[in-house]
């Protein structure tokens, strides 16, 4: 052997110890990964016996690595229902419970804070975003303010679902807009989308307490999501296909909000859409919002 | 086949007795050969690029264990340093093309020799663009998901499933002519136009197309007025055939310099005008769109008074913006003097400010002021952070590693003479 070819034997043993060792945190990862869950199909791929496989490995996981007891349900979407929300602008007053319930009902991370809502305190006189603020640290109201909570828009035309490459978000028949977190790749093309900051991204695996997680879970919408994948506002749809308020309209102390189904000409929404000023965020980009706001005077 | 089936002839030498599946294993097996036998200088840039790859791949694997949480990426800023790379890089991918139209458009024969380097550019850049999606994916894991048959492929809605598409058949295109011409070139005979001349004149179209569709992935977002132009795509495709000149107009000094090969002045030259056009086009197109802006003074220009010049107090795009303006001008300056394709000192640093110019112009310059405000219209500023520079740096490495190897294979053609007519 020539001294030359030594060499170069020495130099790719030498770079495939070093390509193995920087590879290494890449198996740790992989140790935390089933084979099922890579496997996985897409939602609407899934038999109702896959579905109750997945559901049960999730529950499975979930005591594993939160050491909590949840049930995972898949609630489907009813018929004759698509849901609409609208938000009192006169009455709210900033307190931002609405904020803290869906932290706390949908298992969001403790660590950042997570909400599917932003809460602004606005300059009276002016519905420009740029003058409001979501830092304020003062006590509400503020009586030369007013305040306007965002969330997801559940838009009938919506630019997040467009995007996405692989179908992993799509809007449901009773208007919610939903991701399959087992089928996000995390390229996270609809948050860009988005024109109302309410997608949310997993840059880490959430921390949730064990006694903190809320064990009434669905598989589209509060169960605790993986490292790494998109997630949005489901009008809490594990609570509202089953006839129960979204735990944001509970919280709210001034009753600001207004949740039903807009094809019942008797529901509470549809009288506000009918007897209100009503507005819708940002109309002129035509995603045709099912998130309306109004003022009582 | 069998290693042992040619005693009479080293295996990786063409065998004129053997068939075309043969002599092609016979073929790359010189590749690998020729791609892995140097010089020392060969061998300490190739262990340099090697490690550097090494450090981007251990940050990599670090990001897919703790998550994407190690980056400096936020929900308000949601694509950073990948995503900006990625842009830069699709723009050199189509202006590597910019060899191709002169050489066979107008059939400037002196531009035929040194054509593959601009191919090969084209393969390496792409490369670099795959690398730089798949580290910015949360779940790479699931990237099988993409795979048209096997995942679920939203085409034609989704901009970014014709980017994968338009992406790996750029790819494939170029593979398949560099191949080609080598291949022939290996066992000793003329290439047969009918086998690459369509594929050079479909590559043409196919570079407009890879930065057209790049650029439509953000203009056809309406919630984001900074990026929600008409004019991205003419941008788009004005400075890659800035950035893609200036890259081979440095790489072809340097392999006159490293390789013991022939390069003419020509092709210098012909690319050094091409850049006084498109150098001068982006300018243009540049000062149409700041004037838009500032003119207009509509509240969809925040993003736009942050990157130039701050907004409320944070002006973190500030210094890049205006590096990157400077650059540009100066290198406009520098190219349109009449002397400098003989003054090659001059023309190699207006390239290196043009190359720059445009890296910050297609990357920082435009992906973050598309979150900076956010579409609710709040300030969240972003700063690359260390893994994110490891990460970057080590596809850079990456990327110069298939260029090397890449050029290692190819200068042989450049090298030796043409084979007779058959």
């Amino acid at each position: 052997m020539s001294r030359r070819t030594a060499l170069k034997i020495a130099g790719a043993t030498l770079g495939a110890a070093a390509f193995a060792k920087a590879v290494a945190p890449i198996t740790q990862w992989a140790a935390d990964q089933s084979v099922d869950e890579f496997l996985q199909q897409h939602y609407r791929e899934l038999s109702p016996a896959d579905m109750a496989k997945v559901i049960e490995r999730l529950e499975t996981e979930t005591k594993i690595d939160y050491g909590a007891d949840v049930h995972i349900s898949d609630p489907k979407p009813q018929p004759g229902v698509k849901f609409g929300y609208a938000l009192n602008l006169s009455v709210c007053v900033g307190c931002r419970r609405c904020a803290e319930a869906c932290h706390k009902e949908n298992n969001h991370d403790r660590l950042s804070g997570n909400s599917y809502i932003r809460v602004f305190e606005m300059q009276k006189g002016t519905i420009d975003l740029e003058q409001g603020n979501t830092t304020y640290t003062h006590a509400v109201p503020d009586p030369q303010k007013y305040y306007m909570p965002v969330q997801c828009q559940q838009c009938d035309n919506p630019p997040c679902v467009h995007v996405c490459p692989v179908e992993a978000t799509w809007k449901e028949k009773d208007g919610i807009v939903v991701v399959d977190y087992n089928w996000c790749i995390g390229c996270r093309y609809c948050e860009a989308a988005c024109p109302y900051h309410a997608r949310r991204f997993n840059w880490t695996k959430p921390q949730v307490p064990q006694e903190e997680i809320n064990p009434v879970q669905a598989y589209l919408s509060n169960r605790i999501r993986p490292q790494g994948v998109m997630e949005k506002c489901t009008f809490c749809l594990h609570r509202t296909r089953e006839g129960r308020l979204p735990a944001c309209l509970e919280a709210c102390p001034t009753g600001a909000r207004v949740f039903g189904n807009l094809l019942d000409p008797d529901s509470e929404i549809r009288w506000v859409l009918a007897n209100k000023r009503v507005f819708v965020l940002k109309e002129e980009l035509g995603t045709k919002p099912s998130f309306f706001y109004f003022f009582d005077k | 086949m069998s290693a042992h089936s040619s005693a009479s002839r080293p295996r990786f030498e063409p065998d004129p007795t053997r068939g075309h599946f043969s002599n092609y294993v016979r073929f790359l097996w010189r590749a690998v050969i020729d791609a892995t036998d140097g010089n020392g200088w060969f061998y300490a840039w190739m262990t340099l690029l090697s490690a550097v790859a090494l450090v981007g791949l251990n940050a990599w694997a670090t990001q897919i264990h703790h998550g994407m949480v190690v980056t400096a990426m936020t929900d308000h800023v949601s694509w950073g340093l990948y995503i900006a790379n990625f842009t830069f890089m699709v723009g050199l991918a189509a202006g590597g093309v910019m060899m191709v139209i002169p050489a066979y458009l107008y059939h400037d024969d002196e531009m035929h020799d040194v054509v593959i380097v601009g191919e090969m550019l084209a393969i390496a850049a792409i490369v670099m663009c795959i690398a730089f999606v798949v580290v910015d994916l949360g779940r790479p894991d699931r990237a099988w998901h993409l795979i048209p048959g096997i995942g679920v492929f939203h085409w034609p809605m989704s901009m970014l499933t014709w980017d994968v598409l338009v992406l790996n058949g750029y790819l494939l295109i170029n593979l398949h002519i560099c191949g080609y011409l080598l291949y022939m070139r290996f066992i000793g005979r003329r290439p047969n136009p009918r086998w690459y001349v369509p594929f050079v004149f479909i590559s043409i179209v196919w570079a407009i197309s890879i930065h057209t569709v790049t650029a439509f992935l953000y203009c056809g977002l309406g919630g984001r007025p900074f990026w929600n132009t008409a004019l991205l795509a003419p941008r788009f495709l004005a400075s890659a055939f800035v950035s893609g000149p200036a890259f081979i107009i440095i790489g072809l000094q340097i392999l006159r310099r490293v390789a013991n090969v022939h390069i003419s002045d020509r092709p210098l030259s012909v690319l050094a005008n091409i850049m006084r056009v498109t150098i001068l086009i982006n300018l243009l197109m540049v000062a149409s769109e700041v004037f838009t802006e500032f003119y207009s003074g509509t509240s969809h220009t925040s993003a736009a008074r942050y990157l130039y010049f701050g907004l409320h107090g944070a002006h973190g795009l500030v210094p890049w913006i205006w590096t990157s303006v400077v650059f540009g001008i100066v290198s406009a300056i520098l190219l349109l003097r009449p002397g400098v394709i003989a003054h090659k000192t001059q023309l190699t640093i207006a390239c290196v400010l043009a190359f720059v110019a445009v890296w910050i112009e297609k990357g920082m310059g435009l992906i973050i002021p598309g979150f900076i405000p956010s579409t609710l219209h709040e300030i969240v500023e972003y700063s690359p952070s260390l893994i994110e520079w490891q990460i970057m740096a080590g596809i850079w490495a990456l990327g110069l590693l298939v260029y090397t190897v890449a050029l290692k294979i190819g200068l042989p053609v450049l090298t030796t003479p043409h084979a007779s007519k058959h």
